[in-house]
């Protein structure tokens, strides 16, 4: 066997994030790293995987990564473009989506989603974006991955404030609410990959990234965090899906870069 | 039947001060044409409705344009903050601004209502969501059918609505191609309607079941052509996204947002 590549931790977690994806899934893509992480996919073992994006593009391809959720490469390069509201009501409510794929401000250790505020509804000390299309992304899509670097301030017990659902207080608090959804199957980060615990409904570490220690991880994590009775190594990124990354990335910079 | 009239006398007649204005585009064709002719024309106290407020709002949050944001989505697409939503949210400035805060999904089942003359709209949304919490326009409703509870949320009904488009033609008809986004909902849910195009062509070249929305259904359309940059429209010119990436630092201060404003919109003139 060869000498693994190296690679930075953001190119792990990205590879990490497009393995969870199989071939033919079809992914609701959140702009930013679940973009990234679809479109490798795509372009490595699952080139049948259909891509939807909030703006109306249905099976989109493109050759470099949007900036914005509705760049006219994805409409050029779908199968067919519809309405925005007909994606939220026909394709997302209408359970027609496998995956969703979601980013994160702030994530709990029972998956739940903040991109709404830091601190205080009324007075935030921090005021994000909002909800966009995530919330009702991670109560209809059958399963939910989660992509985000981890951090003391990203990785909190409890999130200032729930934007989109994971498993709430944990427990069968989730399963009460009846959502078609299965909720977050996995939080991919930059140092493991953690899962939903059975019965707690708490993410446990059931995977570290290659050299990655389990001081570190503790280190970055806000809650006492635990792990699974069995943690795997994370395979270390393939040189071609590390190659194919990269072209993409550089075809991506050099495409925003032009204009 | 709209005449197709000058941008000018368009945003003159139409929209008026304390209006509820909806500019609707997703990504897609964002009318910052008009946009920039509500600043230089000084509206006032309006609220403004946006599933993104993109730079758009941004631009007339910052001019003092708006007195309350009702959106889904406030961020720089791919970049970060909105900054002078931030400022005006976080501190006051240049004047206070109530928000309405919904998700993608409610906003645009939200135009879907009011275009059908519906007072409200139902989804299976915000599950868990803190979000009804803080709004009194989100509710939930037990389906009289299945007893399943559902989220309702009262129908948008826009003063104005403001699209950019590709063409119209000379009657004022309105061809919208690519991503459409939530237009034609916007469009219909609202009282008055104002569309800006690329350009007048003599016939529309628009297949069967094209996004055309009839001239009767405008108060007014003119022509601003680039009207969408630095969104884009499709078949005429690209997203400007070094543009956004720059918006970053020009709306990061007052000072710069202002220098901005006044030299390539107000030119010179305060706003």
């Amino acid at each position: 066997m060869s000498q693994p590549l190296s690679c930075t931790t953001t190119e792990m977690m990205t590879v990490a994030a497009a393995r969870r994806l199989r071939n033919g899934v079809v992914c609701f893509v959140g702009i930013g790293l679940p973009s990234t992480a679809a479109n490798l996919a795509r372009l490595t073992h699952a080139p049948d995987i259909v891509l939807i994006y909030e703006s109306g593009p249905i099976g989109a391809k493109p050759s470099v990564l949007p900036l914005s959720i509705g760049d006219g490469e994805l409409a050029d390069t779908a199968e067919t473009v519809v309405s925005t509201a007909e994606i939220f009501r026909y394709w997302l409510q209408g359970s027609r989506i496998d995956v969703g794929f979601l980013g994160a401000a702030q994530v709990d250790k029972f998956g739940n989603i903040n991109t709404t505020v830091i601190g205080p509804y009324d007075k935030p000390a921090v005021r994000l974006p909002g909800a966009g299309g995530a919330s009702e992304i991670a109560s209809l899509a059958r399963d939910v991955f989660i992509v985000l670097q981890q951090s003391r301030r990203t990785f909190v017990e409890k999130v200032d404030f729930i934007t989109s659902a994971g498993y709430l207080d944990g427990g069968d608090a989730r399963a009460r609410l009846n959502l078609p959804g299965n909720g977050p199957a996995a939080i991919i980060t930059d140092l493991c990959i953690m899962e939903p615990e059975a019965g707690s409904r708490e993410f446990v570490v059931t995977h570290l990234h290659p050299s990655v220690t389990r001081e570190k991880v503790v280190e970055n994590t806000g809650w006492a965090v635990r792990f699974a009775s069995q943690v795997v190594e994370t395979d270390a990124p393939s040189e071609p899906e590390l190659m194919t990354l990269r072209a993409l990335l550089q075809r991506t910079a050099e495409a925003h870069a032009r204009m | 039947m709209p005449e197709i009239v000058t941008l000018r006398d368009a945003i003159a007649q139409v929209i008026h001060d304390g209006d509820v204005v909806a500019m609707e585009g997703f990504t897609h064709l964002i009318p910052f044409a008009a946009g920039h002719e509500v600043i230089r024309q000084k509206r006032r106290d309006l609220t403004l409705v946006r599933m993104t407020p993109d730079l758009i709002y941004d631009q007339l949050i910052g001019a003092g344009c708006a007195r309350r944001l009702v959106f889904s989505w406030a961020g720089n697409p791919g970049v970060g903050s909105l900054h002078r939503f931030r400022d005006a949210v976080e501190h006051g400035w240049p004047n206070p601004i109530e928000i309405e805060e919904h998700s993608h999904a409610d906003m645009a089942n939200a135009y879907v209502a009011g275009a059908a003359g519906l007072p409200f709209a139902v989804l299976r949304g915000y599950a868990g969501s803190d979000l009804p919490r803080y709004s009194d326009r989100i509710k939930p409703i037990r389906c009289p059918f299945t007893g399943l509870e559902l989220t309702a949320v009262p129908a948008l009904r826009p003063d104005v609505t403001v699209i950019h488009a590709q063409q119209a033609d000379r009657k004022g008809n309105v061809l919208v191609r690519g991503i459409v986004g939530v237009q034609k909902e916007a469009v219909l849910a609202a009282r008055r309607a104002i569309a800006t195009v690329e350009e007048v062509v003599d016939a529309l070249d628009a297949d069967f079941n094209a996004c055309v929305l009839p001239h009767w259904v405008f108060a007014a359309v003119a022509v601003a052509r680039g009207g969408a940059k630095p969104s884009y429209a499709h078949g005429y010119y690209e997203r400007d996204n070094r543009f956004y990436k720059e918006w970053d630092e020009i709306a990061r201060t007052r000072e710069s947002f202002q220098q901005w404003l006044a030299r390539h919109v107000t030119n010179g003139e305060a706003a």
